[in-house]
């Protein structure tokens, strides 16, 4: 953990050193805030969740067994599902019945665990699609060139920074479905970024990402947050999660079990229980 | 077998009227499934909107055509709308369906007896194209005006030269970047293009010394060109905007785009609102071209021709709904007039004793196999159609 020394880094870890490590517990600056969410499929209660908070400016990690209701959160945070019940706020704003595009200009953008690459578009179409406010996506603009041109080579400029960062300038004029799965991750993370947002929720960066690339990954994820973004995201890998996160949400079964730093995760019983059932350790022949 | 007069029929259908309702139904087809991936099978109800637009407000309101357009333009954003509405939230497949439904539902509207006086039940109307005849600039519709350099005079004259220049020159051009293509050079080299176009124009007056439309066509033939110029331009245009970028995104995952803040429901609307009014244009031009309009002409198989004809020029690229339909035109009427050549005087066809055509009816029918034929030829060695985009093609397989 010795690269999180930028001021937002040591600003999250100083803030969520004093927040006690139980599940919902209040963050001193909290961007996202959730209440009663609760998001039923027939009989099953895939996401009961009573509080949670993310802090601003940090790194937060959801992690959880498989079925743990960790995507269908974030599909109803982000607007894609709409919950029973539960109020959230982002920044102050209640976000509740607001659509998923909406939910995006507001400055929360996600990214899917499936990376959805626009395969048939260039690479640098794909990250020009991401800007908003285009003048030129309205239909009766699009005719006129002169009313979006001078925005769109400014649009153009940037994507073409955010390209050469995450390494993929040399795939510019490429159609995105040529990319590699890896390459797409990266696409995926850098067009998302073109929004602007102020929250990046990124749902499994790190799935199907070979080992070389995941340090990268990892470096433009703090990189996210030491220009002041906040990120929640999912993970199944520990290492990573153990890593780069500032703090670390665990869901079980649609519930909040366990909140903490990485470390104070790492030998906390209840997550170890979730992870791999209450009764390892134990000789088979003592249920019996 | 006169190979001038199959070559003549086959270059007027090339041009013909046909090709241009179908090139305009194609275009706003191709605004909606090319480009925005939206299954619209009812384009024939967008295209009736048009045409009975058109025919019930002049006949019946006693309206002038101009009023006509204008309400087939609203008919046509009316109904897409009402369509949209209920299906663009939910997957494309719905869309595919309640458009089949909406084209039925339009047809057997107009052809019901209790709505005979509005639309002219079975009949259907007739007789609502004085009013756009009488803007026509040729003197005497009743006679047949030629392309050719022999028939013509005057202004007319001019301008049909003019014409066949422009064919020439673009005939050169194709010729140039074809070879262009193969040997990896870039732009235009004008003067083999001016070359191979001055060569085409030479043999186009050779062999179409006579190439004449029907005054009340040729009219018609103007206008409707001109209506795909300002469509395919309009497309074009868009499709190379930002807004096209959101619409190919839309297509591609529209989860995606949602994600990065675009009114998704939105742009399919718009994109299924403009396909119908382009579509809707087409209609009137079908209307005014013979004055007429039958329920029967807006049945389930046009829309299916239409797409049919996207398909061949290939989807999502603007010249491929300009040449397929073109294409799609001419290669009916070159089997059609060559089957014919080759019949005798009853229409029957007989290699060495045996009949394989009995009459003209079959010979119809077998021109259809024929380009089915051809269409599954192309499928195989050209999937993307005559001017699509491989590579975008090959993308699918991934």
């Amino acid at each position: 953990m010795g690269a999180d020394t930028s001021q937002y880094a040591q600003q999250a870890r100083a803030a969520l050193a004093t927040v006690a490590p139980e599940p919902g517990s209040r963050k001193p600056d909290a961007i996202l805030v959730a209440d009663a969410i609760r998001r039923r499929f027939g009989g099953i209660v895939a996401v009961d969740v009573d509080h949670v908070e993310v802090q601003r400016h940090s790194i937060t990690a959801l992690i959880g067994p498989n079925g743990a209701g960790k995507t269908t959160l974030f599909n109803l945070l982000s607007g894609f599902d709409e919950p029973n019940e539960g109020t959230w706020t982002f920044e102050g704003r209640t976000l509740d019945k607001v659509v998923a595009h909406r939910t995006a200009q507001l400055g929360m953008v996600r990214t899917f665990q499936l990376t959805k690459s626009l395969t048939k578009l260039s690479v640098i179409e794909n990250m020009k699609l991401g800007a908003t406010g285009q003048r030129g996506e309205r239909w009766w603009n699009g005719m006129l060139p002169f009313t979006w041109r001078s925005q769109e080579a400014a649009i153009e400029a940037r994507a073409d920074e955010l390209l050469h960062r995450f390494k993929l300038d040399h795939m510019r004029n490429e159609y995105a479905g040529t990319l590699s799965g890896g390459q797409r991750k990266l696409l995926e993370m850098a067009r998302a970024l073109m929004t602007g947002p102020t929250m990046v929720m990124l749902d499994e960066p790190m799935a199907g990402v070979n080992p070389a690339l995941k340090q990268s990954l990892n470096q433009h994820i703090r990189g996210l947050r030491d220009e002041g973004m906040t990120v929640l995201f999912v993970e199944h890998d520990m290492d990573m999660v153990h890593d780069i996160s500032d703090w670390v949400i665990v869901m079980a079964e649609g519930r909040l079990i366990a909140e903490g730093t990485p470390d104070q995760i790492s030998r906390n019983q209840a997550v170890i229980d979730a992870y791999l059932g209450a009764h390892q350790g134990k000789s088979l022949m003592e249920d019996a | 077998m006169d190979w001038g007069l199959i070559l003549e029929l086959t270059l007027k259908a090339f041009f013909g009227l046909d090709a241009v309702v179908f090139i305009i139904a194609a275009l706003g087809l191709n605004v909606q499934f090319g480009y925005a991936g939206l299954l619209n099978f009812g384009q024939a109800a967008f295209m009736a909107a048009g045409a009975y637009g058109l025919g019930m407000s002049v006949n019946y309101w006693g309206v002038s055509w101009w009023w006509g357009v204008a309400f087939g333009f609203a008919y046509a954003a009316v109904l897409a709308v009402i369509v949209g509405v209920p299906t663009l939230r939910l997957r494309a497949d719905y869309l595919a369906i309640v458009t089949i439904a909406l084209a039925e539902l339009v047809r057997l509207i107009v052809r019901s007896v209790t709505h005979k006086e509005k639309f002219g039940g079975t009949d259907g109307l007739k007789g609502f194209a004085a009013g756009f005849q009488d803007l026509s600039p040729v003197d005497a519709p009743g006679n047949a005006y030629g392309l050719g350099p022999l028939q013509t005079s005057g202004l007319m004259r001019i301008a049909l030269f003019a014409f066949w220049v422009l064919v020439a020159l673009a005939v050169g051009i194709a010729i140039d970047r074809l070879r262009g293509r193969r040997t990896g050079r870039a732009g235009i080299n004008w003067v083999l293009a001016a070359g191979a176009g001055a060569v085409v124009f030479a043999v186009l007056m050779a062999l179409f010394p006579r190439f004449d439309y029907l005054g009340t066509d040729l009219w018609v033939l103007i206008v409707g060109w001109g209506i795909v110029a300002v469509c395919a331009l309009y497309v074009w245009a868009l499709m190379r905007s930002p807004w096209g970028r959101v619409l190919k995104g839309i297509r591609e995952d529209e989860d995606a785009v949602r994600s990065l803040g675009k009114n998704v429901f939105g742009y399919k609307m718009s994109a299924l609102v403009i396909g119908a009014v382009i579509g809707m244009l087409a209609g009137v031009i079908n209307a005014l071209r013979t004055s007429n309009v039958q329920p029967d002409n807006f049945s389930r198989a046009l829309t299916f021709y239409v797409l049919t004809a996207l398909v061949l020029g290939g989807v999502a690229t603007v010249t491929g709904s300009i040449v397929g339909p073109m294409a799609y035109w001419a290669l009916l009427a070159f089997t059609d007039v060559f089957l014919s050549e080759v019949s005798d005087d009853t229409g029957r066809l007989a290699v060495g004793g045996i009949t394989l055509l009995e009459n003209a009816s079959a010979r119809g029918q077998f021109r259809l196999v024929l380009v089915g034929v051809g269409l599954i030829m192309l499928m195989v060695f050209r999937p993307q159609g005559l001017f699509g985009n491989r590579k975008e093609m090959a993308l699918d397989g991934r």
